[in-house]
């Protein structure tokens, strides 16, 4: 295909999709209208603090395990994955494998003990028996923080989508949409609460794994349900061979990039029981044993959707190839609408509507992802600092749920102001970031607060800002932010640290301070508030 | 209920004692729950980790084996990053199990004792 023939291509998806723009924001229009009833429904049941930061308490396992699954499933994996496999190949395939395993220290360390000691957020546990103020200062921090990176990502993901399918290239248009999708996230956290923002979450799982099932259908039936034709197809197309399904393309260039993959590993399987958006979804469960059936759940049926991400990202190598995905975006975030219009057929209206009722999913999943972030955010910030922080423990509920209401807000104009800085870079590195930066300061605090006796304070405090000054400090002077031309300030270079994500170092690193911390430390460890959060986190004594 | 009790709520439960947490604690059936939990939960953390990575330093480091085909295209990449859910989900389901049966019912009596003591 010559360049000009190429650029054809992209532009063409792009027209197809303006041709069907009406039926496009009908179908999201339909999806906003929808989920804006459930917020308004679920905000007049929202009377108290438990049902605004925990929906209650009273989701079944199921349920939260859907929610969760939307949670978690977010721009990254959606276009993110599908667009790293269809131009890199087996590599863009860790994500997938990395996401999923994570779940299993969430299921075996993290889940039960979180939801029978804490009572609405992460700094409910690590604070447990340690100095309240300095504690759940460093907790919000940290929450806030993951959940600033992991927006980042989403509005990304929106501003990608919306330049696909509106072809709208200028910064105001784009600048606009993410103002949207941050003005929608603000009502739906803020009247909602936490039973508006899970049952969101629930309908955008169904709507995105629905979504997901017919684009593999789709795929696999142009392949005849063969895999090894697919694989083969894609691996011919891709302009790679043989390479292409293999490790190695993306990361086997030389020894720095190997490190970059096994930091991305790392950062992948430890990150998710760090994030403070899925931690937080477990409190909405009755007990500890929903908690961990919902984490079942979770697996289940993000496993499933990760699976299909192979159908995804190899049908889109195999039949849209890597050059029109690249002209579109250069990190492949559209890959997964691009497939969808190609399976349907290119000229056919069948395929521009396919393209619109994928694309219409990936807004339905930033959007839900976005508030699942910006409640966690803003829980934190209201339970964690407000009211014992700034209050001492004496704000009334009342009071507590207006300042997550303003945190909201705020949180939500930050995050737009932020959108329009990572166009360029692919979703699913972004999100890999949040990761590293949750495994680095929140994974070592939670795991030391549960199971080592003598930790303290101390230890807690350089455990968490320890992990998160290194994971930033070093994201800073990567090559994420300068110094290549996918960087977000690609005309500068201060990125004198080689690697994409931080993890390799950083993680270690929290655990090391956290050790440090400890053993340094003058203060005697709380035996007795220690004996009570064992007592409780192991047998759910007391538990909310 | 007694005249003095507290009203019951969803969100507020009269917590026992710090003496009766610490003498929980200490108590050898907390021991055995404690011992059953970690002596499961630890080992295995450490093997899905260890199983994990070696799948992403073989990746790595060992490209030519990785790229073993198979059958048609499949190569052995392939089969081991299946491998890697496949484990994943008999992992949770293996934990699941051994939680039901082993941890639940101690937890459970420790539970009802402390709070209907209390």
């Amino acid at each position: 295909m010559s360049p000009a023939q190429t650029v054809l291509a992209a532009e063409l998806a792009a027209n197809e999709a303006s041709e069907h723009r009406p039926l496009i924001i009908t179908l999201f229009a339909v999806f906003v209208l929808a989920t804006l009833g459930i917020t308004v429904w679920a905000g007049r049941q929202t009377k108290d603090a438990a049902d605004f930061y925990a929906g209650g308490r009273q989701f079944s396992a199921f349920q939260n395990g859907l929610a969760v699954s939307g949670d978690y499933m977010s721009a990254a994996s959606f276009l993110g994955i599908a667009g790293a496999i269809a131009l890199f190949g087996y590599d863009g395939f860790l994500y997938s494998i990395g996401f999923l395993v994570a779940w299993l220290v969430a299921l075996l360390l993290v889940a039960e003990p979180l939801r029978n000691s804490g009572r609405y957020t992460m700094g409910d546990v690590l604070a447990y028996r340690m100095r309240q103020r300095p504690v759940r200062t460093a907790a919000g921090t940290s929450t806030i923080v993951v959940s600033i990176f992991y927006l980042l990502a989403q509005m990304a993901g929106a501003g990608v989508l919306v330049s696909l399918l509106l072809g709208i290239t200028s910064d105001a248009g784009k600048i606009l949409i993410v103002a949207l999708v941050g003005v929608l996230m603000i009502v739906y956290v803020s009247i909602g609460g936490m039973k508006g923002t899970t049952w969101v979450q629930m309908v955008k799982a169904v709507l995105l794994i629905g979504g997901t099932i017919l684009i593999t259908f789709l795929v696999l039936l142009k392949f005849d349900f063969n895999i090894s034709d697919l694989l083969g197809t894609a691996a011919e197309k891709s302009g790679h061979g043989a390479a292409f399904l293999e490790p190695g393309l993306q990361y086997g260039i030389n020894g720095t990039t190997k490190l970059d993959f096994i930091s991305l590993g790392i950062a992948l399987v430890l990150g998710t029981a760090g994030l403070p958006h899925i931690l937080i979804r477990f409190y909405t469960v009755p007990n500890a044993k929903a908690a961990r059936k919902s984490v079942n759940w979770a697996i289940g049926i993000i496993g499933a959707f990760y699976l299909m991400t192979i159908a995804l990202g190899f049908g889109a190598a195999a039949l849209v190839g890597p050059k029109e995905i690249t002209e579109s975006n250069p990190s492949g975030n559209t890959a997964a609408p691009l497939l969808a219009l190609h399976v349907g057929g290119v000229d056919s209206a069948w395929g521009a509507i396919l393209l619109a009722t994928i694309s219409a999913v990936a807004f339905a999943t930033i959007l839900a992802v976005v508030a699942g972030l910006t409640l966690a955010s803003s829980s934190s910030f209201a339970h964690d600092i407000y009211a014992n922080v700034i209050r001492r423990g004496q704000a009334t509920e009342k009071e507590e749920m207006r300042a997550a209401r303003w945190a909201t807000v705020f949180i939500g104009i930050v995050s737009i102001a932020l959108g329009a800085l990572a166009r360029d870079l692919n979703v699913a590195g972004l999100v890999a970031l949040a990761f590293a930066v949750a495994a680095s300061a929140n994974l070592p605090t939670i795991l030391y607060s549960l199971f080592w006796k003598r930790f303290t304070t101390q230890g807690a405090l350089w455990s968490i800002y320890g992990g998160l000054i290194v994971a930033v400090g070093l994201v800073l002077f990567s090559p994420v932010v300068s110094g290549d031309p996918k960087a977000m300030f690609p005309d500068v270079d201060f990125a004198w640290f080689p690697l994409k994500n931080p993890g390799l170092i950083s993680i270690p690193f929290g655990f090391l301070m956290g050790w440090l911390g400890t053993v340094l430390s003058k203060e005697e460890p709380d035996k007795a508030k220690y004996a009570e959060l064992e007592v409780r986190s192991l047998t759910g004594t007391g538990a909310h | 209920m007694a005249p003095d009790a507290p009203p019951p709520s969803k969100e507020e439960r009269a917590l026992p004692s710090a003496e009766e947490f610490s003498e929980v604690q200490q108590s050898a059936e907390f021991a055995e729950l404690r011992r059953s939990f970690r002596s499961f939960a630890f080992p295995l953390t450490i093997a899905f980790v260890v199983w994990y990575l070696l799948y992403v330093l073989l990746s790595n480091y060992a490209g030519g084996f990785m790229g073993t085909k198979l059958f048609g295209n499949i190569n052995v990449a392939f089969v081991f990053g299946i491998a890697q859910f496949v484990t994943t989900f008999l992992i949770a389901w293996w934990y699941s199990r051994h939680a039901a049966a082993q941890l639940d019912p101690k937890a459970e009596a420790i539970k009802s004792r402390m709070e209907g003591g209390a």
